[in-house]
């Protein structure tokens, strides 16, 4: 288990003093400006060491996305986006970053800014969070007024810090889509090519990184790339906040080590599964998008993006959703699917109109009015959906039901004869 | 130059094309429904997936820019599985009401769904419907229908510029519509329809009229503005049930505006289908033989000075050639094209063309709108403005009426002091004109048709000289006419001889007998004294004040020639049978010329159109445009200070046929009458 | 979906405050990049009037520079603009997977009981309309219902009865953790952060 001394975020809980005061008496803006004249190569090259894949759900290498702008500002200005529309279902890590440790995150979003000679950053919240705003912007002034961030600032570098809040939509967290949510559109993911370091924000070179990957970013470069790298296993370092929730006794957002295995960060800080661990049905250890596991593989699960990918899930958000035995998983996948149908865009056709199928199917599903064949055809639906839409929005409405099908298709069978046997009983 | 591996055939395209166009050009369909070649990429559809090496989703191939070394495939096995579930997923909302749906036979949908659909469906839930919406006149949706391919949305936002429809809500609810209930703004709506791959968006006067295939389709060209659309007309038994634009990148590219599309069921009304004579003061109904005697009564012995000949708007060219001759074989000399008293110089072709030509808007660099209203007088001209201004940012100024036109202007003022300020360069506006390197320049007809209309034409080819708008790559000055038949007649010469009447000289009762073919844009009020002939097809103003009324044909019942505003010659065909007794203009007057002794020197079209070569070239040169020597027009004068202003003040009703249209007649109260109502009008 | 059939206020003007808010937001855009500001100005305008008429939606549109469809797309597109009249609380209770693993169907039965209304219908004293909403984004405190900007979490059936009641007798519940935690830390003894740095 991490020890605290190797925590990044010190008052996730804001059980401590959250001004910018209390934030500096924590570390933060601790020779910040010592970062800064080490120069924009020696960021990215450290960050890219530090082995830090993104924190919103894909994993990608930070430092090599920040690598992906173009090396001098040309007549575009060049822009930072941070994506806070936290809203895949089971997440709920940046709310904690932006209301109890903001400073770690305005810090961050300067550096980096700084990495990718970007003299604005917009963030952009989902907007339920009103009071999370709030706390960010509160402390956004306090900066400006100390001379932190904004024209002239101590650290030499023009910066200007923005909060955009969003409106209710899902599918902002996609970068495109939150860039045209951004831009004052409806949020529809664009198409890509061309990708936003080329043509992003007002068709500039933008970068759009996640709150949890800016915030971790000045430790990082104050301790060095190495202590990062040496948390966790190879291509899978350093800490992660992990936010357990559904069936454990304390659910809870922690910071812990990558690669921690999902039964001691369950049993370490939730207080296990309610019943105890054989009393586990199943884990969605990543948010909604990542396909359900079994008790089987959640059993010996290692919570890194490596270490679910063997058991054909996903990292994720790292946002764990636990379910205890006497869940109906197929109702609870089923919401799942309406959440998918509610939140896709409408833009292209498979995801329009294929959440809508799906969720149709799943309803049917959940009381078992369905035949076993509608099963083949419920997973044909998700294949057809899977892999051709415009976004990673339907490839996630389809996941969940798959994972479904996989492990729990006796469950569904069962539900389907039930269902039979009680219309004929009826009859 | 890129390469690329289509289907294992290497094929080099170039560059800036997508692999969809790529793939065309190699000879391989790639279906579609949301990629329209004129509209921005939305791919959105989903229907146009290929497959290409080393990515590891099949990608759009509308979006996708070809790239050296790509290899594409678009008929294996994952490629169409890909677009069958593309297919199913459109079909599960889709209604299944082919056998009522006006878009049966000419369906995207349908026509894809005969290589990609299914034999049977798959889906069992529930369908989605959208209740009913008016679009207005012209539109008729059944959004149950719609495919959300935003086509229409794009449309309105970028060529139409008034940005009508719009898609609201998400996922399954998303509706595409206007939100607020509304007609559709634009004058070219009904490309919509056209432009709509499915039955969502259909034609509201052509509602549950024909099916495609029942259609005779015959080519022809557009007479209610000058542009010369290339339009297509479909008849069934003898009645053109609907016109819908043809393909011409110089003119109108795919478009067609709404009049001409639309206002045709005026050709089923107030038609003069038998000729009449003027009896006891009213006209009374007679033969052909009786309507010649009376009129060879009336010329015999008249002299020549007395006679005098108008020709109206939508009229073709043979017909005004015909009726010129016969005018000079009477000695006459009275003769105008000119309804509207523009102040236009025959003389001079590049006096009275738009030089630039239609297609040449697309380099301009600078524009300047004189006089003229170009969205109600040419909607497709000004798409075309438009489409420079979305493409290059160029943003035209205005002098004269302040009108929306769909793309942001410098309006600098309606008085042709402006222009004044603009030669002698006080008015920052010349600064603009100094820097561009190819300016334009749009001279409406309500800049010429005053008083001082050739003084006004003068000030301007000042302009035009000073600023550089002429060189020899490049002319950039434009008259924009509004009628169909105007640059004919100018190129024939259908304009009073030195010493001979003219337009305002003949409706002031200048003339004994005036012979009226399907001049109907005058002030008949003094043509009391005056014996008149009308030739025409629709019982208007001319018709009205007749002594005599020779029933001809519209322009779908004949073949005729029309050159359009920039001097384009184009041939439109016989469609239908004129209706009754009527005839064919240009034999009509053969008819009668034989009748009063001075027969005219043909005896068909062929020999009719050997004549008008050799007047003008212009008529030996279909479908191009033969560019005009610069040379000196206009008259300097004094120009008086009222304010320039367009001809056209409600764009659905200009001419004896759009002022009968049932369609047109809901178009105005639609769409002219409110805002005239609220004086928000421009 | 579509809501013309609700009634629509002729006009619709920003109060002089809510006017400068405006062009501050306005201010955070690039020159020539204002639409950016359509979302703030949807919400200033929804929280100045209490939803959204389309009337305001029109205004916005006006100030920005944009084709009043564009704003319709937005106000539609974005679940919290409401285009129609909402109660003096909404009442917005998340129903999703961690949320409905820990009970959101008791919350969701207690403030219909409580308020005596359905899911998307409005109290007869128009203090409370119900909604069920898709994550919040506070799963590790579910079950969890926001009201107006307010997070109420750690919920049980008769904290949300007692939180409906509260409210319709004109008193102010205290947000947050309705159980004594602090914030997403684990409920009871810490099991991090405990000291040791």
């Amino acid at each position: 288990m991490l020890s605290d001394k190797d925590r990044i975020f010190t008052n996730i809980y804001g059980l401590k003093d959250k001004s910018l005061k209390g934030a500096q008496s924590r570390g933060c803006w601790d020779g910040t400006k010592g970062i800064l004249e080490k120069g924009k190569d020696w960021i990215i090259d450290e960050m890219k060491a530090s082995g830090l894949r993104g924190r919103g759900g894909a994993g990608f290498s930070t430092g090599i996305k920040w690598s992906f702008m173009p090396k001098e500002v040309g007549d575009r200005p060049h822009y930072l986006v941070i994506n806070a529309d936290e809203g895949e279902p089971g997440t709920c890590k940046d709310r904690e970053i932006m209301r109890n440790d903001p400073h770690t995150l305005i810090e961050g979003a300067l550096i980096a800014s700084f990495a990718m000679q970007a003299h604005a950053c917009y963030i952009y919240i989902r907007g339920e969070f009103v009071r999370e705003a709030e706390a960010l912007q509160a402390a956004i002034d306090e900066c400006y007024e100390n001379k932190l961030i904004g024209k002239n600032n101590v650290h030499g570098w023009d910066f200007d810090f923005y909060v955009h809040r969003g409106a209710g939509a899902y599918v902002c967290g996609e970068e495109t889509a939150l860039i045209e949510s951004l831009e004052g559109k409806k949020g529809q993911p664009r198409l890509k090519p061309p990708f936003p370091a080329g043509s992003g924000l007002y068709g500039c070179p933008t970068t759009v990184n996640n709150v949890e990957s800016i915030a971790v970013a000045p430790e990082i470069l104050r301790r060095g790339a190495s202590w990062f790298a040496g948390i966790g296993r190879p291509n899978n370092s350093g800490t992660k906040l992990y936010g357990i929730s559904g069936h454990v006794e304390r659910p809870c957002v922690v910071e812990d080590a990558m690669g921690i295995t999902l039964r001691e960060l369950l049993e370490k800080h939730c207080g296990g599964v309610i019943g105890g661990w054989d009393n586990l049905m199943a884990v969605i250890p990543g948010g909604s998008s990542v396909p359900v596991m079994n008790k089987e593989q959640c059993d010996n699960a290692i919570m890194d993006f490596d270490g679910l990918r063997e058991h054909g899930s996903g990292l994720g958000t790292a946002a764990v959703i636990v379910m205890k035995k006497d869940t109906d998983v197929i109702k609870a996948i089923t919401r799942l699917s309406d959440f998918y149908h509610h939140e896709s865009c409408g833009q292209c056709t498979p995801c329009r109109e294929g959440t809508g199928w799906m969720q149709r199917m799943m309803h049917r599903m959940v009381i078992g009015n369905a035949t076993v064949e509608e099963i083949d055809l419920l997973e044909a639906v998700t294949r057809q959906v899977e892999g051709n839409t415009i976004c990673a929005l339907g490839d996630a409405a389809a996941w969940p039901i798959q994972g479904l099908i996989k492990h729990f298709r006796p469950e569904m069978e069962a539900r389907i004869a039930a269902y039979q046997a009680a219309k004929n009983a009826a009859a | 130059m890129p390469k690329l591996t289509i289907n294992g055939n290497e094929i080099e395209v170039e560059n800036g094309l997508s692999v969809l166009q790529a793939c065309e050009q190699a000879g391989i369909e790639v279906p579609r429904f949301c990629y329209h070649e004129r509209l921005s990429i939305a791919g959105n559809c989903r229907m146009c997936l290929v497959e290409m090496e080393k990515a590891p989703k099949l990608i759009a191939s509308c979006a996708m820019p070809a790239g050296e070394g790509m290899v594409i495939n678009t008929d294996n096995e994952r490629v169409k599985k890909a677009r069958e579930g593309v297919m199913e997923f459109l079909l599960i909302n889709h209604p299944l009401d082919c056998p009522i749906c006006d878009q049966g036979g000419e369906c995207d949908l349908q026509d894809q769904a005969m290589a990609y659909g299914g034999d049977k469906g798959r889906y069992t839930e529930a369908k989605r419907a959208v209740p009913d919406k008016d679009f207005g006149p012209i539109i008729r949706p059944f959004m149950t229908r719609c495919i959300h391919c935003t086509r229409c949305v794009r449309f309105t936002e970028e060529v139409a510029g008034t940005s009508d429809m719009c898609g609201t809500y998400r996922g399954d609810y998303t509706e595409i519509g206007t939100y607020v209930e509304k007609a559709i703004e634009t004058e070219l709506a009904g490309n919509l329809v056209d432009l709509c791959p499915v039955g969502a968006l259909t034609s509201k006067p052509y509602s549950y009229t024909a099916r495609p295939w029942e259609l005779k389709k015959t080519e022809s060209i557009d007479v209610f503005d000058a542009v010369g659309t290339n339009i297509r007309l479909d008849a069934r038994s003898n009645e053109v049930l609907r016109v819908l634009p043809r393909l011409n990148e110089d003119v109108n590219e795919e478009w067609l505006a709404d009049k001409g599309r639309y206002a045709i069921d005026g050709l089923t009304k107030q038609r003069l289908d038998r000729p009449y004579v003027r009896k006891d003061g009213k006209l009374q109904p007679t033969t052909w033989e009786e309507a010649f005697a009376v009129i060879a009564d009336k010329l015999n012995g008249l002299d020549g000075s007395k006679f005098a000949a108008l020709a109206g708007d939508m009229v073709d060219a043979e017909a005004m050639f015909a009726l010129k001759l016969l005018a000079e074989s009477l000695g006459s000399k009275n003769i105008d094209c000119r309804q509207d008293g523009a102040k236009l110089d025959a003389s001079v072709r590049a006096s009275y063309l738009f030089n630039t030509t239609i297609a040449g808007i697309d380099e301009a660099d600078a524009c300047l709108i004189i006089g003229s209203n170009p969205r109600w007088e040419a909607p497709i001209i000004n798409a075309r403005l438009r489409k420079r201004y979305i493409n290059h940012g160029f943003k035209p100024a205005v002098v004269g009426p302040n009108f929306d036109l769909t793309y942001k202007t410098d309006y600098l003022g309606d008085t042709a002091d402006v222009l004044q300020a603009i030669l002698d360069g006080s008015n920052p506006y010349a600064e603009t004109l100094k820097n561009a390197s190819k300016p334009m320049l749009i001279l409406g007809q309500g800049a010429l048709a005053r008083e001082d209309g050739a003084a006004i034409l003068a000030l301007v080819k000042e302009i035009a000289d000073k600023y550089g708008f002429v060189s020899d790559e490049w002319n950039g000055f434009n008259v924009l006419h509004t009628a169909a038949a105007r640059v004919g007649g100018l190129e024939m010469g259908f304009v009073p001889a030195e010493g001979g009447l003219d337009t305002a000289a003949i409706v002031n009762g200048g003339a004994e007998v005036v012979y009226l073919l399907g001049a109907d844009e005058i002030d008949t009020t003094k043509l009391g004294n005056s014996f008149v002939i009308y030739q025409g097809h629709n019982g208007d103003a001319g018709a009205q004040c007749a002594d005599v009324i020779l029933p001809g044909c519209a322009y779908t019942e004949k073949d005729g020639t029309y050159v359009n505003t920039e001097g384009r010659m184009q041939y439109g065909y016989k469609a239908v049978f004129a209706p009754g007794e009527a005839k064919e203009d240009w034999t009509i007057l053969r008819a009668l010329s034989e009748v009063i002794g001075k027969k005219l020197p043909f005896d068909n079209l062929v020999q009719l159109r050997a004549k008008l070569v050799e007047v003008s070239p212009t008529f030996a040169t279909p479908d191009e445009v033969q560019p005009a020597k610069w040379e000196n027009f206009g008259v300097k004068g004094d120009i008086a200070a009222t304010p320039l202003t367009s001809p056209i003040h409600n764009y659905y009703m200009t001419d004896p046929v759009s002022r009968v249209s049932k369609t047109m007649a809901e178009c105005t109260e639609a769409l002219i009458n409110p805002k005239q109502r609220t004086g928000t009008n421009g | 979906m579509s809501n013309m059939n609700i009634q629509q206020p002729d006009s619709f003007e920003f109060t002089p405050e809510n006017l400068e808010l405006a062009k501050q937001h306005i201010a955070k855009y690039p020159e020539g990049k204002q639409q950016s500001a359509c979302m703030p100005l949807l919400d200033l305008a929804q929280r100045q009037y209490g939803w959204l008429p389309t009337a305001a939606m029109d205004v916005v549109a006006d100030m920005l520079g944009m084709a009043p469809v564009r704003v319709y797309e937005v106000a539609t597109f974005y679940t919290m603009f409401n285009k129609e009249p909402v109660g003096k609380h909404h009442v917005q209770v998340c129903t999703n997977i961690s949320c409905w693993l820990r009970g959101s169907d008791d919350i969701v039965k207690a403030i219909q009981e409580t308020a005596e209304i359905q899911t998307g219908e409005t109290s007869v004293d128009g203090l409370i309309t119900l909604a069920e909403v898709e994550c919040l984004g506070a799963c590790s405190n579910a079950p969890m219902m926001q009201i107006n900007d307010d997070y109420y979490e750690d919920l049980t059936g008769e904290d949300a009865a007692r939180i409906i009641n509260d409210l319709r007798s004109g008193k102010t519940p205290k947000p947050g953790p309705q159980n004594g935690r602090n914030g997403a830390a684990p409920l009871g003894e810490p099991t991090s952060l405990t000291g040791d740095a």
